[in-house]
């Protein structure tokens, strides 16, 4: 048997103070009403982080306001677009240290922090620092003005990630911005606000607030907050849309999704698995856009679900810091318990549970990749975001009905076509109400590509020149 | 073992056409997810006793190879006594499963071999080109089985495939199993070598070892070590999926053997990662899978020394063969 001995990163690669305030105008404030952030896969704490309260809000936007009135508007584009670069690059040269981090307080392995994310934190970075001054060239005429602070709320399956997808073209454009991670993954942001003082970043042009939902909704409330960033569900989402209604705040929401990765009788099978794998087991399923419905066509459902299940049989879960896990813990027990429940509630709607035969770490919070057959288009499981590596499994028979299929859900962020005939992908392409739509492939992210969904998976786009408009006048 | 009947395969009658049609039915290979696996793969993190029991596994798995113009015999005695005795120095060292030689050095190797469990291959039927007549193909394999080989390593024909002749490659491929043949009714192993580099699409290879498998390989190699692309990981990820997928079709269970440019320890513990998670654990014997190779076993040899004394020896404590 060829077993692999555990090959662990080092945790001593990172070193999290004891506990952290909030980073308001260049430096960190006293810790206060701080609350333990853990290690989801252990359950250890690793840091006391502020419970931010409507003052540290206040003194956020405020320094915000002030470095983007007599800093950040007055430098040119050249300037901020530097600083961008010193960022980017700062961000490689500790590349390992935020990997680490990113794991030990996500749950999610280091392959995933090492090889994906990361890396893209870095390339958002350093593809938006080109555009700092080329403004004048993305189609909204000469000098296009920012909108002034930026209020962002991060979510936490890709901390660090997110606070690039929202920080870096916020900042190229010319906004300053207060940014709220989520309450159970703040760590890397915080680091984030290290890298920003090493790299000698103007005071206030980034601010870091941390805290639960409350912080967040004061954040949005501020009366001098011009323009809201959400990357979250949909429910908040929508109380986020209510709450800024009527004023002349602008918003992205980028909200949940139930992508359907759609899968033909003439696709690649064996790359179809893959995809199937990584579109809903990557980063424990805890994405937006999640492959978590897969549309089989019935001819080759036998086939396709028995190799499926062979592939999942070899999905390495447990230590997330084990070079060769796969799958980590689940962020937090109320994640968990949501995934338990939905996935409770797909059975008892008659949907059929599988999973591999996978030993579970004792502490920490776990679930296996899951597959729930049978599934109709009415179950709970078909209709619901799971968010987590569960994925529901339904047929068709004609193309048509796979559309119809897949267009049946109130989101609409990604889709996935798996067919060796070019015209079908572009057709189909066509026909799914679907932002991002992925052949052939899934979970493809880059820096250059816009990404956003329809209906209720929110609106505004992030990424590209696309993402940039989000972060000027007279573009949304 | 259970016996093939190839028509139930096929479904049909054995003809150039219907050959033509199975093949092609076969599911395409997406050359990007392909080798974005195999890259995912190559990123497993194997480390002390797992790397200790991959570096023997990959020893015990090695076809050491000397394939030149200049072989000579006592090139060939020199490579055999280095197999019998891979590291002097640790006799705990396991042997390679074969010496893979061209046929006339056969005799050479069995002699030096004496009574060892290294098997002796040879290559066969106008290696490596492939480019010469039925008949002296045939006469090539009966040779080198004559001689005592216990393994042939065959070349399929690749302008007869790449131009759509399969019954002609097919029959060829059942030509040479037959040559195998000993007077005992016993069969020399046959490999049956489809160079990859020249078929040059996945979907190719893919229909090659269908091909070869349906006509009674016991064996597919990727390549002669001649061509310009030799083994590369996602061939021999294909391969592997298509050795396992005929297995769950037939429970017949076939061989892999990438051969040319595996040279280091880490190249190779990338391909047993391979067997494990796409074939599983059935595939990970000698048996079944075999690295065609030369410089490797140096390379391995040295790392396991590094394991088992902590520090490197540098290539002046292992044999030059």
């Amino acid at each position: 048997m060829f077993e692999y001995a555990p090959a662990p990163e080092s945790k001593d690669l990172v070193k999290f103070q004891d506990s952290y305030g909030h980073f308001i105008g260049g430096k960190f404030t006293k810790p206060s009403a701080t609350y333990q952030t853990i290690n989801p896969a252990t359950e250890q704490d690793l840091a006391g982080i502020s419970h931010g309260t409507a003052k540290d809000v206040d003194a956020a936007v405020k320094a915000a306001r002030n470095a983007y009135e007599k800093t950040w508007s007055k430098l040119d584009g050249a300037t901020r677009g530097k600083y961008l670069y010193r960022i980017a690059r700062i961000i490689q040269e500790r590349a390992r240290e935020l990997a680490v981090a990113e794991t030990l307080n996500n749950g999610k392995p280091i392959k995933e922090t090492r090889d994906v994310d990361i890396p893209l934190v870095a390339s958002w970075f350093f593809y938006y620092a080109g555009w700092a001054d080329k403004l004048d060239y993305a189609g909204l005429g000469p000098n296009p003005a920012a909108h002034g602070v930026a209020a962002q709320i991060v979510p936490w399956n890709f901390p660090l990630m997110m606070l690039a997808w929202k920080i870096a073209p916020a900042l190229a454009a010319g906004n300053t911005v207060i940014l709220k991670p989520a309450e159970t993954t703040p760590l890397t942001a915080l680091l984030f606000a290290e890298i920003c003082q090493q790299a000698e970043l103007p005071d206030g042009v980034v601010n870091i607030v941390t805290g639960f939902g409350d912080t967040g909704a004061m954040l949005v409330d501020h009366k001098d907050v011009n323009k809201v960033a959400f990357t979250g569900s949909t429910d908040v989402g929508r109380l986020i849309a209510k709450q800024i209604a009527g004023t002349n705040k602008k918003a992205t929401l980028e909200l949940g999704g139930k992508a359907a990765n759609i899968v033909f009788e003439d696709a690649a099978l064996d790359q179809a698995v893959e995809g199937i794998v990584n579109g809903i087991f990557f980063n424990q399923g805890h994405v937006c856009c999640a492959g978590s419905r897969l549309l089989v066509q019935e001819s080759v459902q036998d086939v396709l679900l028995k190799k499926l299940k062979r592939r999942m049989e070899t999905i390495r879960l447990g230590d997330p810091m084990d070079k060769n896990t796969d799958i980590g813990a689940i962020n937090s027990k109320a994640q968990l318990n949501k995934i338990e429940k939905l996935v409770k509630q797909g059975v008892k709607e008659g949907g059929e549970r599988w999973a591999p035969n996978c030993p579970m770490p004792k502490n920490g919070f776990w679930f296996a990749p899951t597959l729930i057959t049978g599934v109709s288009p009415a179950n709970t499981v078909a209709r619901e975001e799971i968010f987590g590596p569960v994925l529901s499994v339904m047929t068709f028979r004609t193309p048509a009905e796979a559309v119809a299929k897949a267009n049946n859900s109130p989101y609409g962020l990604s889709a996935g076509i798996w067919t060796e005939k070019g015209s079908r992908i572009l057709k189909l392409a066509d026909q799914l109400n679907a932002g991002v739509v992925w052949a052939n492939t899934y979970n493809q992210f880059d820096p250059a590509s816009p990404f956003g969904g329809f209906k209720e998976s929110g609106y505004g786009r992030e990424g590209g020149r696309h993402g940039l408009l989000s972060y000027l006048k007279g573009a949304n | 073992m259970p016996i093939i009947d190839p028509e139930a395969i096929v479904g049909s009658r054995i003809t150039n056409q219907n050959l033509s049609r199975w093949l092609h039915s076969l599911p395409g290979v997406d050359k990007v997810g392909l080798e974005a696996r195999a890259a995912a793969l190559s990123t497993r993190s194997i480390k002390t006793t797992s790397k200790a029991w991959a570096l023997d596994m990959a020893i015990s798995m090695m076809d050491l190879t000397t394939l030149e113009g200049a072989d000579t015999k006592e090139r060939v005695r020199s490579l055999c006594l280095k197999a019998l005795t891979p590291d002097p120095d640790d006799l705990t060292t396991p042997q390679p499963a074969a010496i893979c030689v061209y046929g006339d050095m056969v005799k050479h190797a069995k002699e030096a071999l004496g009574k060892s469990k290294i098997q002796v291959a040879a290559v066969a039927t106008a290696f490596p080109s492939g480019r010469a007549s039925l008949a002296v193909k045939l006469l090539d394999t009966k040779d080198a089985v004559n001689a005592g080989a216990d393994e042939i390593d065959m070349v399929i024909d690749r302008g007869a495939f790449l131009s759509g002749q399969y019954l002609e490659v097919y029959k060829l491929i059942q030509a040479v199993k037959k040559a195998c043949e000993r007077k005992d009714g016993s069969h020399a192993h046959l490999k049956v070598i489809l160079e990859t580099g020249e078929l040059e699409t996945y979907d190719n290879i893919r229909r090659a070892s269908y091909l070869a498998m349906l006509a009674g390989a016991d064996f597919i190699k990727t390549s002669t070590g001649k061509v310009s692309v030799n083994a590369t990981l996602p061939t021999t990820l294909l391969m592997l999926e298509a050795v396992r997928d005929w297995y769950d079709e037939t429970k017949i269970q076939i061989g892999v053997k990438p051969a040319g440019g595996i040279r280091t320890s880490k190249d190779a513990i990338k391909y047993l990662v391979v067997v494990k998670e796409i074939a599983g654990e059935k595939w990970l014997t000698p048996k079944y899978f075999r690295f065609g190779a030369s410089s490797l076993l140096n390379d391995v040899l040295m790392q396991r020394q590094k394991l088992s004394t902590g520090h490197y020896s540098g290539r002046d404590y292992v044999s030059v063969d």
